[in-house]
């Protein structure tokens, strides 16, 4: 029983059951019922998560009333800003206040679209995946310009502004490294690149190149997804909140999901493209290590590797202070960009040569 | 040449900053348990421990002899920044029949307290000392002004 099987027999019965377009419809609403309910399990889960790993690094000991160890603090966080007033200030411009959160929201539903969660288990496999995941993320830059923009506030503005400066300057090394991935597997299709990680991922197969594009493709997700050491769009000291500092109730509890989800699905390309996705960890000859990772579910190798990488987020963001708005900016144009670029035409060089294993 | 020396430099350097960093807040990570300082407080209102220079309020120390070392010099009186304390002194008679100025009442005002320690610090004979005690919550202003020496107690022989 396996996801692969139980979404495959869903979908014969409703094809067997009603005509095709019936059947497509109530695939779209499962999917959609899907897609939010895990929206909502991912909140919940992260917001804990970040308040558990701060508190350990910081040597506290975080949440800790509500429910066994604190696990039902986010619930009880959710009921309070579910019943809070969500208001509209005055002299904000009502339509686009209204409209940025869900429209951060939307892009990141959109984005899961191509994600494999496990063996043959995806909402939609296209064959420009990859293309698909950068072009649409970059796009959540228009709900936040909007959030700052019609906010009427010179601190949402500001944090908007740089907000603006930083995704649009670290979508260019996110992707460079995201390309050498696929130089490496010739495809942007998701289930093939996956698929070419099969006798051993990238990050062990493509020599240190790959390990650079890795650490480099971490960097910069942590920056476009306006996570600290990154967050000038958010500076609560220097800037109250940035862009959200005039939402409140449900329309910021918006925001503040659709940052986690950004970062879950972040790392969840970055296991993908590095990681293998829900490839088990295989060794080239050691049968007996491979069989024995072969009976862990793919599901598990998917979450396990994406929780990872959220981890190793959230102890970036625990570790590093801030950045100022100067120095993140040679970071990307002297230094990732640069890098990157350079790393790129190596592992080029390598996938002609064909060097990788 | 030297431009590309120094990039590489600072690539490196920056890298090994960083993961110097990450090593210590993954250490707190892993060893949480032990390390943490967090003290539960209404819980543990028994076993609880305070830092050893914690400062709850201005105590006097009196021996088993209900004796002080105060001389009723004010030094503690003159250091205190917002008039926290009020000592008022009386003339006790040596047995050579000297008058010696001494200690009558120590009013110690806790609600003007900051706890800056500084009269402890000016005191010359260590008579008073910070205790530990913090749950100062009382429903009268009044009772918060307190006299720290004991009822019927005296300076301790040879403290000048």
């Amino acid at each position: 029983m396996s996801l692969e099987n139980i979404s495959h027999s869903i979908d014969n019965w409703l094809y067997n059951t009603f005509d095709p377009t019936i059947a497509l419809l109530i695939e779209f609403l499962i999917i959609a019922v899907c897609v939010i309910g895990l929206f909502a399990a991912l909140g919940l889960v992260l917001i804990l998560m970040e308040r558990k790993v701060s508190a350990w690094m910081q040597v506290r000991l975080g949440p800790n009333r509500v429910g066994p160890g604190g696990m039902f603090q986010t619930v009880a966080d959710t009921v309070k800003l579910i019943v809070k007033e969500g208001m509209t200030p005055n002299n904000v411009d009502r339509f686009l206040f209204n409209l940025a959160p869900f429209i951060v929201m939307i892009v990141s539903m959109v984005v899961l679209a191509p994600l494999m969660f496990a063996k043959n288990f995806q909402i939609w496999d296209i064959n420009i995946g990859i293309l698909f995941i950068i072009a649409i993320s970059s796009v959540s830059v228009i709900g936040i310009l909007m959030a700052g923009w019609a906010s009427n506030n010179k601190y949402s503005l500001l944090g908007a502004m740089r907000s603006g400066a930083q995704i649009v300057s670290y979508e260019l090394s996110a992707g460079l490294s995201v390309l050498c991935i696929v130089v490496l597997s010739g495809s942007l299709k998701i289930s093939d690149i996956i698929n070419s990680q099969a006798n051993g991922w990238w990050i062990f197969k493509g020599h240190i190149p790959v390990i650079i594009a890795f650490v480099i493709f971490i960097i910069a997700v942590t920056a476009e997804t306006n996570r600290a050491p990154f967050d000038l769009a958010e500076a609560e000291s220097e800037l109250t909140a940035g862009f959200h500092t005039e939402y409140s109730g449900m329309k910021f509890a918006l925001f503040f999901l659709a940052e986690y989800v950004n970062v879950f699905i972040v790392c969840a390309i970055g296991a993908t493209l590095f990681l293998g996705g829900w490839m088990p960890l295989h060794f080239g000859t050691a049968n007996k290590f491979n069989e024995v990772m072969d009976y862990i579910p793919s599901s598990l190798w998917f979450f396990g590797k994406t929780f990872f990488l959220i981890f190793v987020i959230m102890w970036f963001r625990w570790t590093f202070p801030r950045l100022r708005i100067d120095q993140l900016l040679n970071l990307e144009w002297k230094y990732l960009l640069p890098i990157s670029m350079f790393n790129l035409l190596l592992v080029t060089v390598i996938a002609i040569l064909k060097w990788h294993f | 040449m030297a431009f590309l020396k120094n990039y590489i430099k600072n690539v490196f350097g920056a890298v090994r900053s960083s993961l110097k960093g990450m090593k210590l807040t993954g250490y707190y990570a892993l060893h949480h348990k032990r390390e943490k300082i967090t003290q539960q407080y209404p819980d543990n209102r028994d076993e609880l421990i305070l830092p050893e220079r914690f400062r709850g309020e201005v105590v006097m120390i009196h021996d088993e002899n209900n004796e002080h070392a105060c001389t009723g010099c004010t030094a503690c009186e003159l250091a205190c920044p917002n008039a926290t304390i009020k000592i008022i002194t009386k003339f006790d008679v040596t047995p050579e029949g000297k008058k010696k100025k001494a200690l009558d009442t120590f009013v110690y005002h806790l609600e003007l307290c900051t706890l800056c320690n500084l009269c402890i610090v000016a005191c010359p004979t260590d008579a008073i000392k910070m205790a530990q005690t913090f749950e100062h919550s009382v429903y009268d202003r009044s009772k918060l002004t307190k006299v720290l020496n004991n009822p019927g107690s005296k300076i301790r022989e040879g403290v000048e």
